[in-house]
């Protein structure tokens, strides 16, 4: 069945016609059209808007702003964000990556959306024409969400402080077994004075594992140090089971691969 | 539904259809146009024999509207040769015996024009990672990454 598209110059027209039933917006199509080639028989109408803000990436010191459009290739080439292209690669194959955008990953199902992983341990905040919120609260009810994205926004890292490690059973790309990322501070002394780590695959959206930031913080990064956190990586998780792997199974790794992450 | 038109190049040449919005790029090649070289394997982004190169990119056709693409320069693998003369990569293909049952065939061949087109000179890792949307079921991938280092060296010594 073929679908209406509709492209809007603005966001503001688009988000109004977004509002009639069955209508889902259309960022680069590696979701939604995806869909409605499985038959999803929701999606009747498509929405887009081409508001070049949308496609922009400014860098500011160490703020970002990234419009939701900006694919995760444009993402990975970008030169002052070198220290993430890691993460953005991480997404699909090349052709993939060449379509996938920052905005469209916020709404990817596990075992996709890696990058949002990464984006949540960042802190980033989600834009909209109404304002802007903190990414976890976005991630909690982004069913709800019916106003288009438009950015995400987050500070860089120190240099060295972003780690990210996506496991897959298929080399060198393939579907998530699970997806860690990692924003670590130490003090002078070598301990961790700040920990934000999220995790993919461990739920049905990325969640962050906030016992393990908690028993990081005042240890150091060795086998010993990081024992505490290993031991409550798992708290709170409620992984999927898919063909690649079951939610036993992605338990059981999660404190091997984040042992591995933190010691790297 | 009214009809809607799209208008591109199709490999130099231009091309112009009345389609139905909301048409996939795949399906108004294959069924309008009639450029059957892009295979529909999983409709899903997951395969990758429906690659094309749109403005110089590796794009899955089967997700991506065909009305998104009015005024792009689109290159198919019908576009490689010329004037019977096989391209490089199909040359090496063929050499290389990179093709079994061809279904993958000509995403593996778009993907890797996209990699010689900007990295004339690819590492082995640089031609997996090239490759790694595209799935082949037949060769076990080893034959593919030979005739695509084959025909890189083949244009660098062609060049010299």
């Amino acid at each position: 069945m073929a679908l209406a598209l509709q492209t809007f110059s603005t966001v503001k027209d688009a988000n109004a016609a977004l509002k009639a039933a069955g209508t889902r917006y259309l960022g680069g199509g590696t979701l939604v059209v995806r869909a409605a080639n499985e038959g999803d028989v929701s999606v009747s109408g498509l929405i887009r808007s081409t508001e070049p803000a949308l496609s922009a990436i400014t860098v500011s010191g160490r703020e970002v702003r990234i419009g939701a459009s900006v694919t995760m290739a444009a993402m990975a080439r970008h030169p002052d964000l070198s220290s993430l292209a890691r993460a953005a690669r991480a997404v699909g194959g090349p052709a993939i990556r060449n379509m996938a955008t920052i905005g469209g990953n916020l709404f990817a199902p596990a075992p996709y959306g890696d990058f949002t992983v990464a984006l949540l341990a960042l802190g980033a905040t989600v834009g909209t024409d109404d304002g802007e919120v903190p990414i976890e609260t976005f991630l909690a009810k982004r069913e709800d969400n019916h106003a288009i994205v438009t950015s995400v926004g987050f500070s860089l890292p120190l240099e060295g402080g972003f780690r990210f490690l996506k496991i897959s059973r298929v080399k060198p790309k393939g579907v998530s077994v699970l997806s860690i990322a990692a924003v670590l501070e130490q003090a002078p002394d070598g301990t961790v004075s700040s920990a934000h780590i999220a995790l993919g695959c461990l739920a049905d959206r990325p969640m962050r594992a906030k016992a393990a930031e908690k028993a990081l913080l005042g240890r150091k990064l060795t086998s010993d140090g990081i024992a505490p956190a290993l031991a409550v990586a798992s708290d709170g998780t409620s992984p999927i089971t898919d063909a690649v792997a079951s939610a036993w199974y992605r338990n059981e790794v999660l404190p091997v691969h984040l042992g591995r992450l933190l010691l790297a | 539904m009214a009809k809607i038109p799209v208008q591109f190049m199709l490999n130099g040449a231009e091309k112009a259809e009345f389609i139905d919005s909301g048409t996939t790029l795949l399906n108004a090649l294959r069924d309008k146009i009639g450029d059957t070289s892009p295979k529909g394997g999983c409709h899903q982004g997951t395969c990758g024999a429906c690659s094309v190169i749109i403005d110089g990119e590796l794009r899955l056709s089967c997700l991506t509207l065909a009305e998104t693409c009015n005024g792009a320069a689109i290159t198919t693998t019908s576009g490689l040769s010329q004037g019977g003369v096989l391209h490089p990569l199909q040359r090496a293909f063929l050499d290389a015996f990179a093709t079994q049952c061809g279904f993958c065939t000509p995403g593996m061949l778009m993907a890797a024009k996209v990699l010689l087109d900007h990295t004339p000179d690819p590492s082995r890792d640089e031609v997996v990672e090239a490759l790694s949307g595209n799935i082949c079921r037949c060769t076990g991938y080893e034959p593919i990454i030979q005739a695509v280092l084959t025909a890189a060296r083949s244009n660098s010594q062609n060049a010299a």
